[in-house]
Order: C-alpha cells, then sequence, then structure tokens
C-alpha cells in the first residue's frame, strides 16, 4: 500500500503536535527562555486542537492499519490538546522558581501528549502499545521532574520509580495478553480479534478469556483501577501537582479510550467470565476508593482514591455497553470521562495555583477557613468537588446520570447498588473538605496566589467552571456532539 | 413564564444579595426581603387566574435535554399554589426571624435561604420528574451550607447526616425515575420524563413494588416518617432558627408533596396493596415519636420529633386515598408548616437569650417575658389539635378519611392526640410554669417578644385561625386536584379489588 501525503492529513493534529515538541527543542537549544517555552507549547496545542476541531465533521479514515481518525477520536484529540494546554498554563507558575532547568518539562508533556493522541486513534495493538509507551515514557519525566531541586516538597524521585518499575510490570502482562491472541488469530487489529471471541480454533476458550483478562488487567492497573491500585495515591501525592494532573486527566482518558474501543470492537463482554472479573473489578474499585478516601488528609491521596472510585463508576457503563440497544453506554463513558476530566482540572488546579515546586499546600488543614480567606479559590473547590460528587447545577451530576441511565437500562442491579453506596461515602470525604472550608481560619500560612504570573491560571479556572455550570443545566449541546460521535465506535 | 419568574427571582435575588454585602452587611436581608415579598405578590396575583381544562393554572414547557426526552415543564394547579403560598409566607418569616440572629456572613446566608427556597418552589411545580429530581437535590446543598455554617456546637454531624440521608435516599429515587423512563422507552417507544406520558406506563406488579419504593424511601427520608427519620432531630436542634423554619415548614412538606403527586398517581397498584404498611409505618412514627418527644429535655429535639409524629397524620391520610384523608392531609401539611415554624421560632428566640436549649434549666419564665409565653400556649395548644385551628382540621379530617381505610390502624393513631396534648403542654409548664429560678442561666439578655417578633408571630396565629374557622377557601383550592387524582386512580383499584 502506497501512502500519499493526503492520506496523513487526518494526522495533522499529531503531526502538529509532535512539530511543537521539536520548535520547543530547537528554541530551547538555542536560547533558553521559560517563558517562550511554555508560550510555544500552548500555542502549538491550541493549533492542535483547533485544527482537530476544524476536522471533526468531515474526518473518518483509517490512516495505515495502526491508526484510526474518526469523529469520536478527534473529540478526544480536542479534548487531550486543551487539557495539555490547561495544564501547561497550570504548571507555569508552579515550576516558576525552581532551581533547575525548567524548559525540558515542556518537552516531556507535549511527548506525553502525542502518547495520548496516539492511544486515542488506535484500533490496533501496536500503535496502542506505542502511544501508551510514549505516554508513559514522558509521565516518568514528569513525574521526577524537580528530581534535582534541593527544594522539592515532595519525593518525585521514589513516585517516578514506583510508577516505573510497576507500570514496566502492568505493560509485560498486557504485551503478555497481546501475544496470547496473536498465538490465537494471528493478527492485532481489534476487529480482526472479534474472531477470538466467537470462534476458537487454535487453543480453546480458556486460553482466549486468559488472554482477554490479561490485557484487561494490564489496562486496569494503568486506570488505577483495584485490585492494582496500590501506586495510585503515593505517586499522586509524590509528583509535582501538574504531572499529578496530567496523569490522572490524561493518563486515564486515553487509557479509558483504549478501553473501550477494545471491549466494544472485539466483543470481549460475550464471555460470561469477562464481564465477572469487570463486574467485581468495578465493585472492588468503588468500595475500596470510596473507603480509603475517608482515612485521608492530603488532598492529594484523597483525589487519587476518588479517581480509583470513579474509574470503578465508568465500569459500570462498560459492562452495560454489552447488554443495551444502541450507543448509550459509550455516550455515558465519553460524557462521564468528559465531566471527570473537567472537574480533576479544576479540583487539581485549586490545588496547583496555591502550591509551587517548593512548596505543596495538599493537607486538608492548609485550606481551613478558605472560604473567607479566598472565596474566588473555595467557590472554584466547592464547585469542582460536589460535581465530583454527583450534585445537580454541576457537569458531574449529568455524568452520573448518564451512569445510572446506561445501568438501569442494562439492568445491572447489583453494580447500581454499589454505585448508590459508593456515592454515599463518598460524600462524606468531599464535605468533609467543603466543610474544612467553611471553618473559621486559623492563622498559618497564606497562599501567594495573586501575581501577574497567575492570571493565566485563575483564567483556566473562570473557563473550567463556568463549563462545570453551563454544562450542568444545559448539557444539550454537549449531550448531542456525544450522541453523534458515539455512533463511530459501534 | 410566571413560574419562570417565580423561580428566577429567588435565584437572581439570592445572587445580588451574596455581592450586595460588599457594599454595606445591612444590605443583603433588605434585598432578600424584597425578594421574597416580591416573590409573594407574584404568587398572589396567579391566585386569581382561571385554570385550563386540565385544572393547571400556569404552565410553560420547552425542551431541556432532548436526547433523553427531558424537558423544561413546570406546572401549577391547586394543590401546588397551596404549598408555593406557604413557601413564599414563610420565606417571610424566615427572613424576619434570621433578621437580628445572622450577623456573620450574612450575604451569604440569604444566598442560601434564597436558593433553599427556590429549589424548594421548583419542586413543588415541576411536572417532569428528571427536573424534579435536580430541584430536588438543589435545595440541599444551600440547606447544607446553613447547617454547616450558621450552626450550633454539633453542626458537621447533623448537616453532614442530614445531607447523606437525603441524597442517598435520592439516588434511590433517581434509579426508579429512570426505570420508568425506560419503561415508556420500552412500551411507547421514546423515551419521556414527562410527568403525563408516565402516568400511563403499566409495569408488572413486582416490578411496579421496587420502582415505587424508590419514591416512597426517598420521600419518606424528607417528611420523615420511622425508620427514616433519625436525621431530623439532629439537623434541627443544631440548624439556626431560619434553618429550622424551612426545614420544618417546607422542606418536609415536599415528601409529602411528591408521595401525593408520584408515589401514589404513578403506582397505584403497589400503592393499593402496600398501604397497609405505610399506614403502620404512619402509625409507628406518631405514637413512637410523640413518646421519644417526651423524653427529651433538648427543646429543639423535642419539637423535630413532635414534627416527625405529626407527619405521620400526614402519611396515614395520603395512604388512605379518599378525599376527606388526602384533603386532611394536605390541611395538616399547611397547618403544621405553621405551628412547626413558629414553636422553632420560639425556641431559637429563647436560645439567642439564654444561650441553651436545655429545658431543665428554664422555669418560671412567664414572669419575665409573658408575651412570649403566650404566644407560646396558642402555637401548642394549636399542635395539640384545638378545635377552631388549623391542625385540628387537618388531623381531624385526615383521622376520618383514614377511619374508612383501616380501622384499626386508625383507632391506634387517634391516640397519638392525647400524647400530643402531654406532650405539648408538658413543654409550657417546663419553661412557663414553675418558680422564676436564675441559678443556671444568665438571663441578663432574656427579654420578651419585640414588635418585629410580635409581629410575624400575630401573622401566623391569623394564618391558623384562619385554617381552622374557614378551612374551605383552602380545601376549595386543593379539592379539584385530589378528586382528579382519586378519579385516574378509582379504576385501577377497582380492577385490582375485582380480581
Amino acid at each position: 500500500m502506497i501512502t500519499t501525503l493526503a492520506d496523513l492529513l487526518p494526522l495533522m493534529p499529531l503531526l502538529i503536535t509532535t512539530a511543537t515538541t521539536i520548535v520547543a527543542m530547537i528554541v530551547i537549544g538555542i536560547r533558553r527562555n521559560y517563558a517562550v517555552t511554555a508560550g510555544i507549547t500552548i500555542a502549538g496545542l491550541l493549533i492542535a486542537s483547533l485544527v482537530a476541531v476544524s476536522m471533526i465533521s468531515t474526518t473518518n479514515s483509517q490512516v495505515t492499519p495502526l491508526l484510526i481518525v474518526d469523529q469520536y477520536s478527534l473529540f478526544f484529540t480536542v479534548l487531550i490538546c486543551v487539557t495539555a494546554m490547561l495544564i501547561t498554563i497550570f504548571s507555569f507558575p508552579y515550576l516558576a522558581n525552581l532551581d533547575d532547568s525548567k524548559e525540558e518539562y515542556y518537552l516531556l508533556l507535549s511527548i506525553a501528549t502525542i502518547g495520548a493522541i496516539v492511544m486515542v486513534s488506535s484500533n490496533h495493538f501496536v500503535s496502542t502499545i506505542l502511544g501508551l509507551e510514549t505516554l508513559s515514557m514522558s509521565l516518568y519525566g514528569m513525574v521526577a521532574y524537580p528530581v534535582h531541586s534541593k527544594l522539592a516538597d515532595k519525593f518525585p524521585l521514589e513516585a517516578s520509580v514506583k510508577y516505573l518499575v510497576l507500570s514496566a510490570a502492568a505493560s509485560g502482562i498486557l504485551l503478555f495478553g497481546m501475544a496470547l491472541i496473536y498465538a490465537q488469530t494471528g493478527t492485532l487489529e481489534f476487529s480482526s480479534i472479534v474472531n477470538v471471541t466467537k470462534e476458537t480454533p487454535g487453543l480453546g476458550t480458556g486460553f482466549a478469556i486468559v488472554a482477554l483478562i490479561m490485557v484487561f488487567i494490564g489496562i486496569a492497573f494503568k486506570l488505577s483501577l483495584a485490585p492494582f491500585h496500590m501506586w495510585t495515591p503515593d505517586v499522586y501525592e509524590g509528583s509535582p501537582l501538574p504531572a499529578t494532573t496530567y496523569l490522572a486527566t490524561i493518563g486515564k482518558s486515553a487509557m479509558f479510550v483504549v478501553l473501550l474501543r477494545f471491549i466494544v470492537t472485539t466483543e470481549a463482554l460475550s464471555f460470561d467470565s469477562i464481564i465477572l472479573v469487570i463486574s467485581l473489578v468495578a465493585i472492588v474499585s468503588i468500595l475500596a476508593g470510596n473507603l480509603l478516601a475517608l482515612l485521608q488528609n492530603s488532598l492529594k491521596r484523597i483525589l487519587a482514591y476518588s479517581s480509583i472510585a470513579h474509574m470503578g463508576y465508568l465500569l459500570i457503563a462498560l459492562v452495560a455497553s454489552y447488554y443495551v440497544q444502541g450507543a448509550i453506554s459509550v455516550e455515558a463513558v465519553t460524557f462521564y470521562l468528559f465531566a471527570y476530566m473537567v472537574m480533576s482540572i479544576g479540583a487539581f488546579g485549586v490545588i496547583s495555583i496555591v502550591s509551587s515546586s517548593e512548596k505543596e499546600f495538599d493537607d486538608i488543614d492548609d485550606y481551613q477557613g478558605l472560604f473567607w480567606r479566598n472565596p474566588w479559590l473555595a467557590l472554584v473547590f466547592t464547585g469542582m468537588l460536589l460535581s465530583l460528587a454527583g450534585i445537580p447545577l454541576t457537569v458531574g451530576f449529568i455524568g452520573k446520570f448518564y451512569l445510572f441511565f446506561a445501568g438501569v437500562e442494562a439492568g445491572l442491579w447489583t453494580l447500581l447498588v454499589v454505585l448508590i453506596l459508593g456515592s454515599g461515602i463518598g460524600l462524606y470525604y468531599y464535605l468533609r473538605v467543603v466543610y474544612r472550608m467553611l471553618l473559621s481560619p486559623k492563622g498559618g500560612e497564606r497562599f501567594k496566589s495573586g501575581g501577574s504570573q497567575y492570571m493565566g491560571a485563575h483564567g483556566v479556572l473562570a473557563f473550567v467552571l463556568a463549563l462545570l455550570l453551563i454544562l450542568g443545566v444545559y448539557p444539550t449541546p454537549l449531550v448531542s456532539i456525544i450522541e453523534t460521535i458515539s455512533l463511530n465506535i459501534l | 413564564m410566571i413560574l419562570v419568574w417565580l423561580i428566577s427571582i429567588l435565584f437572581v435575588g439570592g445572587i445580588i444579595a451574596w455581592l450586595s454585602e460588599r457594599i454595606n452587611p445591612a444590605y443583603p436581608r433588605i434585598i432578600a426581603l424584597i425578594t421574597v415579598v416580591l416573590d409573594l405578590l407574584l404568587m398572589l396575583s396567579v391566585l386569581g387566574s382561571e385554570p385550563n381544562a386540565g385544572g393547571w393554572i400556569a404552565s410553560v414547557n420547552a425542551e431541556w435535554v432532548p436526547r433523553f426526552g427531558i424537558s423544561f415543564y413546570l406546572a401549577l394547579d391547586g394543590l401546588s399554589v397551596l404549598l408555593i403560598l406557604l413557601t413564599g409566607f414563610l420565606g417571610v418569616i424566615a427572613i424576619g426571624s434570621a433578621w437580628d440572629e445572622i450577623k456573620e456572613r450574612a450575604g451569604f446566608f440569604y444566598f442560601n435561604l434564597l436558593w433553599t427556597l427556590a429549589g424548594v418552589l421548583g419542586v413543588f411545580t415541576a411536572l417532569d420528574l428528571f427536573l424534579f429530581f435536580f430541584f430536588w437535590e438543589v435545595m440541599l446543598i444551600p440547606m447544607y451550607f446553613i447547617i454547616a455554617i450558621w450552626g450550633h456546637e454539633n453542626k458537621n454531624y447533623a448537616a453532614m447526616k442530614f445531607f447523606i440521608f437525603t441524597q442517598v435516599t435520592g439516588m434511590l429515587m433517581l434509579v426508579s425515575i429512570l426505570m420508568l423512563a425506560y419503561f415508556h422507552l420500552v412500551q411507547i417507544g421514546n423515551l419521556s420524563f414527562d410527568y403525563h406520558d408516565l402516568l400511563r406506563i403499566e409495569m408488572g406488579n413486582q416490578i411496579e413494588m421496587w420502582v415505587m419504593l424508590g419514591f416512597f424511601v426517598a420521600f419518606t427520608t424528607k417528611l420523615p416518617s420511622v425508620p427514616f427519620h433519625s436525621w431530623l432531630p439532629d439537623a434541627h436542634s443544631q440548624a439556626p432558627t431560619a434553618g429550622s423554619v424551612i426545614l420544618a415548614g417546607i422542606l418536609l412538606k415536599t415528601g409529602a408533596y411528591g408521595l401525593i403527586r408520584f408515589a401514589v398517581p404513578l403506582f397505584p397498584e403497589a400503592s393499593l396493596s402496600f398501604a397497609p404498611i405505610a399506614m403502620t409505618l404512619a402509625a409507628i412514627s406518631i405514637l413512637y415519636c410523640a413518646k421519644v418527644a417526651f423524653a427529651q429535655t433538648d427543646i429543639k429535639r423535642l419539637i423535630a420529633y413532635t414534627s416527625v409524629s405529626h407527619m405521620g397524620f400526614v402519611t396515614l391520610g395520603i395512604y388512605a386515598w379518599n378525599e376527606q384523608a388526602l384533603q386532611g392531609a394536605v390541611m395538616t401539611m399547611l397547618a403544621h408548616g405553621l405551628s412547626a415554624a413558629a414553636l422553632f421560632m420560639l425556641a431559637g428566640g429563647l436560645q439567642h437569650r439564654i444561650h441553651t436549649r436545655e429545658m431543665p434549666d428554664m422555669g418560671g419564665f412567664w414572669v419575665k417575658v409573658p408575651r412570649m409565653a403566650v404566644v407560646a400556649l396558642f402555637f401548642s395548644v394549636a399542635a395539640l389539635g384545638m378545635p377552631g385551628l388549623g391542625n385540628f382540621v387537618g388531623e381531624f379530617l385526615a383521622l376520618l378519611g383514614a377511619f374508612q381505610a383501616n380501622i384499626p390502624i386508625t383507632v391506634i393513631s387517634a391516640f397519638g392526640l392525647i400524647l400530643a396534648s402531654v406532650y405539648s403542654l408538658w413543654v409550657i409548664q417546663m419553661i412557663f410554669h414553675g418558680e422564676y429560678t436564675d441559678k443556671k442561666i444568665d438571663d441578663s439578655h432574656l427579654t420578651d417578644l419585640n414588635g418585629r417578633e410580635m409581629f410575624y408571630f400575630g401573622a401566623m396565629m391569623l394564618g391558623l385561625v384562619w385554617m381552622g374557622m374557614y378551612p374551605q377557601s383552602f380545601l376549595n383550592l386543593s379539592q379539584p386536584v385530589l378528586v382528579e387524582l382519586l378519579n385516574n386512580t378509582q379504576s385501577i383499584f377497582a380492577a385490582v379489588v375485582q380480581n
């Protein structure tokens, strides 16, 4: 097959992001300038997302066997590029005082974005692995970034090594699963793997089930689903905040899109045992995530455990995709991922805006009385927490509504009961943070977040809060976009 | 359109009140008062208009989320009118009771107060079940803030308990609502959350019971009824006075309203077979909580338990499901709204003056605060069901109707009236009678009711006397609605009985 230049046009967002990285690298080579590097990254990601937006209505093509560029992947490309851009804006003041070279951080960030874009466009195991490793490798660097800093507040090296070792092990399991599937079917394309579930000429159904479960476990690790979640709180806590945000938003959602495509395309759920495994993982994740979050005093750890629970919620919609007619469960996953990214950016954004690489304020005590000390930040944070808890007027509620709807349509009563229980427990630790912010302030350090370099970050918070409220009250535009793009998955 | 105005005025007024605090800390309460009075006037202006063929006085219906068949559908009938008038009236009273009490962060307080009222108005008028659920939850958050910020010594626990109880049971209701919508999809072919559409769905007996229970649990938690009542005493005793007024006067009524409007009409068969259990729970609520009330020393907890007891008559009336019983339930809701709010305000006023809610520390206050004592006596007597006042009409009608449905339970429940006299008079005796001793309390601020307080207590007395002397003016409004609801379910009941 001859690939012409025109065939590469659908890859424009990917190419632009790559070009951004190269340009930034060259500029750093010529002259180090922190603001310019960050500016190039922001501009590149912005252009990439705008190009992706302009392509979304017309493009639908398979570019080489490895990448599929359809409306669904473009939707997530936009989402990822915008999120990466917002995280860059947060990173700027956060790293401004780092006593080490700080420009390369933005290279890592944009390379990770390349990996994420490849992942959401992948319907082939090779591109999945390529994307995943590109993303993970850069994340190891981002997590460990302040390692030479004498003033680093947390333990970036410990977090990075922990993430590296465990993540590599998970990749190994994932690859083993893929190899087993390859042994069975002789192909690595998702769409050809359908055969593995329908007829198993080679080594029998047990073999296929083991292969699928190994792939799922590899992915579950990256999504920090219980019981593969042990690394999450430590890595979240040890990493610099922008890296945590990146991991929690883009890292999770890119992986989930792969899982969704994989499960839906290969019809893996036609095995009862796969459904059972996924359901059990969902139940354990929801309960473990929510219960363990109750015991935490560090906001980063609370959000880490709550992300375990949220990934568990998402699995419910994934399981539902087998039972329901139409695309409703895919829509549920998509909407919830969108909502989850919005709320996570906001929640981590508030913490990172008051923190810097020398001093991170992530203890719940630091936020006592924030409502009266800094109403604006407290308002944003409360909005994000209530949204994470799924309270109306916020986009998180609509997301949860979707999940409930998919669950009801599929008749997954046990999972729904667990979802209700989990949300009930979740209320407690989200409200605990809100309550602390409502109390009277007691001494302690005041946050510095007023300078001009924070303007951009405050702008992002305002943007995210507006998105949270507008889509929470009038979700129709997003709902109809997601309704259209979700048809691509089926 | 007027319905949108009613709700949005409160939302906007809340924001303005909050912002105005920066200019002058005295502005929020003035703005809040103007907003609610304006809203009340708007409500009164609706009263004159003639209902259309379906019995709806005003309605607005617009697409909201077409993907799920969700519409922004508000409508007002006689029953809703009574309840939104109660909301507006108690809204004014609540602002009055907060006037001097809330000094700190007043802007945010009135913001929360107005948003709670807006949520309640939405609940009373929404006819799209998604929208109903939306408002149902919207009224919780500001109420949580009211308890958590301006509450008393144990406010975190109380606010958290209140929120988790109502939110978790609310999610059960959400599942039930979604099942209804899904059945509509299966049977009629499209998704809809419209009340009128969902009335037409038919379900198997067993599944109908489960779906109905989702609603029942959510509504009886809010009402509250045994066994979901335990959040109420905590919430009430910790809430600031205005919070208690809103909670007891209005928020509890949303549960009863939900039962009348949704739980029974949507699931007539399941409700019919469930009625004996519901009525038993009601009887247990009436007697058990009256007994528990008697054991309290904290005056606010006592009134909270009596609320649960009185709400038992409402449940009893609703599940008897005949005209008299329903009228009784509605009257009880209105009358209890006023009497409980007044009692909580008296308790709050006392706490504000002497910084305790413990009744054993009080005694002989009649000589010190004669006006307050008379007012307290009036509302206690109203609460115990003295003929001539609203509560009597409500509870009498509820029992009369319930007697036709289930004699043993009604007879047992009627003993609640006796217990009510016991605890009501006991409160008066504990606080106002006996020797005046000032050993345990600091009585330097124990002053009698001032003019403002007399004004709003007077208004509430007037309301109760009006309800007691000429209940027909209220019954006339709700009667066509209730008859319509009864007619719709009658044919189904008849079919069930025949089988």
